[in-house]
């Protein structure tokens, strides 16, 4: 039986250094490269500027296109509902709010518990639909890979095993408490290896599209 | 010492009765199915307070809410023991205290009567020779010290 | 001194004490040993039944921080009675005697009740690994006193989180190799009665049931009475409906501090510490530290010394820093942009050499 102080204090001490530096290392090796590799040399005449309409996209891909909707309302919407739920439970709940101010030295006014947990009970089933939809819909089912599911299990266990601590659902708390701390580390740890890089890379892409497309002079 | 003197004091006025920590009231809730209990089959409940996380201010509502009955005793045993009854019939507190008077213990008693007020039945048995002696002796017998 | 034959019963009668008094006694002994007042009448039985145990304390590194917190009680009266009605045959800070005297009265107490008596051991000691010289008693190492004492011990209570589980000696770097008292002792049953230093009224309460029942409490994973180390000190702490409606003290003196919110921002370890303070509370009920407007220290869990600061929230990591990130983000930004400018030559120098190519050459390799 392992002992859950001990287990405590080795995944807020050595482990999480360990976790931090791997990710930050590898996130800076993804985005450099993706910086200083660069495009490649378009030789045709530019028909507008790039800058505007890149900035431009990256706010209004934030809302589907009618096609897309239409096409899949389920991604969107479900899709929508996990990820807010989870940016909510990850950056307005008053301890990781301390856990970012420790780090970053940056802070902001959090929500009341009982939201929070709310949006993460919402959040949780959110994200059981929508592996659902993955096992279930054809397409889906078929273009899933091994790192589609492993990255939707490190997401829902990482909310999981918040909330099981949260509520002590898991005792000791130290146990339950160093659960939720290795998952996150494991999944700060992977990052930079899967796609969940299109957290830090999605603006990026989204300004690509933006500017490739208004050098043409297309609406984007 | 002289300089401790000169140092300002200033006095805090606490906070008042508005910082509501709201810990008396599932004690209240607690009473009422130990009445229910009292009613219907003549149990009785001993709650003892000390377990319950009262914060500041509290204890002094629940007692305050529980109010004054007409019963009120001492018990000179090991040290006082102060029985009160409460505005509600079948409520007790019974705050035992140590001979400095500092609370050992405070139970709230549903109950006819608190436990500490019974004469116990192994002081009955030997209260017909306790008698005897006084009788016998027909001075004043050493008292048991309490 | 031997272990009387009278049973306590018997003694409290003899010191005069009526059936009231008795009464009264197993009624504080009860709210003492936090079991429910209906089991009144039964430890009334077993504390009349119950006979003198003869008890040895032996201090190893500690600050005796222990026995001041079990004598600081005011001598109330139960206490008072708890630790009459034991025979406390050693204990340095408490007894009167003092060298070879002391030591041969220890000697003849274990003797004379091998097998019976209750040693209760406070501080940290060297492990048999390091140099016993660190800590002696009468020329004797700590270990050593300790091994012969258990041997005829009937059970072994460790008070303090020194003794339980290495408390401040045993913090990072420690220099005397200190170890728990549960580290050393298999083969007999210990309990570890955590806390720095613990609340007195749970070391009174576990002499007490050990006393009325004649064995140790149900016991946690660290070989502490669930009846007072069960429940976490978050989970019984008044100031909780402010931590669930989200309202924190964020500085010793803001608006929130003064009038009592949750102190989860100030570096309260509340959640991970299992404790009795919070109903217990301190100088006889009087406060405890969250109440007093200071932050839970987490002082009877292992190694709370070195779990992060005392004023760093529970959820902020130990060891790892903001420089932490920047370093490893240099790092990374230097090899990926190594990377990255090799595979732009790459590129370069294959558009620069690239040969072209005729659709019946494609169609001939594919």
């Amino acid at each position: 039986m392992i002992d859950p102080v001990d287990f405590l204090l080795l995944v807020k001490g050595p482990l999480f250094v360990w976790a931090l530096a791997i990710f930050a290392l590898g996130l800076s090796v993804r985005i450099l490269e993706i910086f200083v590799l660069g495009r490649r040399r378009n030789f045709a005449e530019p028909r507008a500027g790039e800058w505007l309409p890149g900035l431009r996209t990256m706010l209004t891909r934030s809302v589907a296109d009618p096609g897309t909707f239409q096409r899949a309302p389920f991604n969107v919407i479900v899709g929508w509902i996990w990820h807010i739920g989870f940016l909510i439970a990850l950056l307005l709940f008053i301890p990781h709010i301390e856990l970012i101010k420790s780090l970053l030295g940056i802070y902001w006014p959090g929500l009341p518990n009982p939201i929070v947990d709310l949006v993460t009970a919402v959040t949780l089933v959110a994200l059981v639909a929508s592996l659902v939809h993955r096992l279930t819909h054809p397409v889906k089912k078929r273009i899933s890979t091994f790192e589609d599911y492993l990255v939707w299990a490190l997401t829902f266990l990482l909310v999981l095993t918040g909330y099981l601590a949260y509520h002590r659902i898991v005792n000791p708390y130290p146990l339950a408490l160093g659960l939720h701390i290795l998952t996150a580390e494991i999944f700060m740890i992977l990052l930079p290896f899967t796609k969940l890089t299109h957290i830090f890379t999605a603006l990026i892409a989204r300004w690509y599209n933006g500017a490739s497309f208004g050098r043409r002079g297309v609406q984007s | 010492m002289s300089g401790l003197h000169s140092i300002p004091v200033r006095v805090e006025s606490d906070p008042g009765p508005h910082t509501e920590h709201g810990n008396a009231v599932p004690i209240l809730h607690e009473i009422r199915h130990a009445l229910g209990r009292l009613i219907e089959s003549d149990a009785e409940t001993r709650i003892d307070l000390n377990a319950i996380p009262f914060g500041p201010g509290d204890e002094e509502r629940l007692v305050g809410l529980l109010g004054m009955g007409e019963v009120s005793a001492s018990v000179e045993a090991l040290g006082p023991t102060r029985v009160q009854e409460t505005a509600v019939p079948g409520v007790w507190l019974v705050d035992y205290r140590n001979a400095e008077g500092e609370r050992l213990a405070l139970h709230l008693e549903v109950a006819a009567i608190p436990g500490i007020l019974r004469t116990q039945r192994e002081d009955l048995d030997t209260a017909i020779a306790e008698l005897d002696a006084r009788l016998q002796s027909g001075q004043a017998a050493p008292r048991l010290e309490s | 001194m031997t272990v009387t034959d009278k049973t306590l019963g018997e003694r409290l009668r003899e010191h005069g004490i009526s059936r009231r008094g008795f009464m009264k006694f197993c009624a504080a002994t009860a709210s003492m040993m936090a079991l429910p007042p209906s089991m009144i009448p039964a430890i009334a039985a077993a504390l009349e039944k119950a006979r003198r145990p003869s008890v040895i304390w032996l201090s190893f590194q500690e600050c005796t921080g222990c026995t001041e917190s079990l004598t600081r009680s005011h001598s109330p009266t139960v206490e008072d009675l708890i630790l009459s009605v034991i025979s406390l045959d050693y204990h340095h800070t408490l007894q009167a005697a003092a060298g070879e005297a002391a030591e041969a009265a220890r000697e003849q107490a274990m003797q004379e009740n091998h097998g019976e008596y209750l040693l209760i051991v406070d501080g940290s000691l060297p492990g048999p690994d390091s140099n016993p010289g660190y800590s002696t008693i009468a020329g004797v190492s700590n270990y050593a006193m300790l091994m012969e004492a258990v041997e005829g011990a009937a059970a072994v209570v460790a008070v303090g989180t020194c003794a339980a589980f290495g408390g401040l000696p045993e913090a990072s770097p420690n220099p005397t190799g200190a170890v728990s008292v549960m580290d050393l002792v298999k083969d007999k049953p210990v309990i570890n009665v955590s806390g720095c230093p613990p609340v007195p009224m749970v070391i009174t309460g576990v002499l007490a049931h050990y006393l009325t029942f004649g064995r140790l409490p149900e016991l946690d994973q660290y070989h502490r009475p669930l009846a007072f180390f069960g429940q976490s000190i978050h989970d019984r702490c008044y100031r909780r409906p402010f931590y669930d409606k989200g309202l924190f003290a964020e500085t010793f003196d803001d608006e929130g501090a003064k009038a009592g919110w949750c102190l989860y921002r100030l570096g309260c370890k509340g959640p991970s510490t299992y404790n009795a303070c919070a109903t217990m509370r301190w100088n006889s009920g009087t406060s405890w530290p969250i109440e007093s407007g200071h932050p839970c220290l987490g002082c009877s869990e292992p190694r709370f010394w070195d779990a992060g600061s005392f004023y760093a929230p529970l959820s902020v990591p130990t060891d790892a820093s903001g420089e932490t990130l920047l370093a490893a983000g240099a790092v990374g930004a230097a090899i990926g942009g190594a990377v990255a400018t090799l595979a732009r030559r790459k590129v370069k120098t294959e558009a620069a050499s690239r040969q072209p190519v005729t659709v019946e050459e494609l169609e001939q390799k594919l």
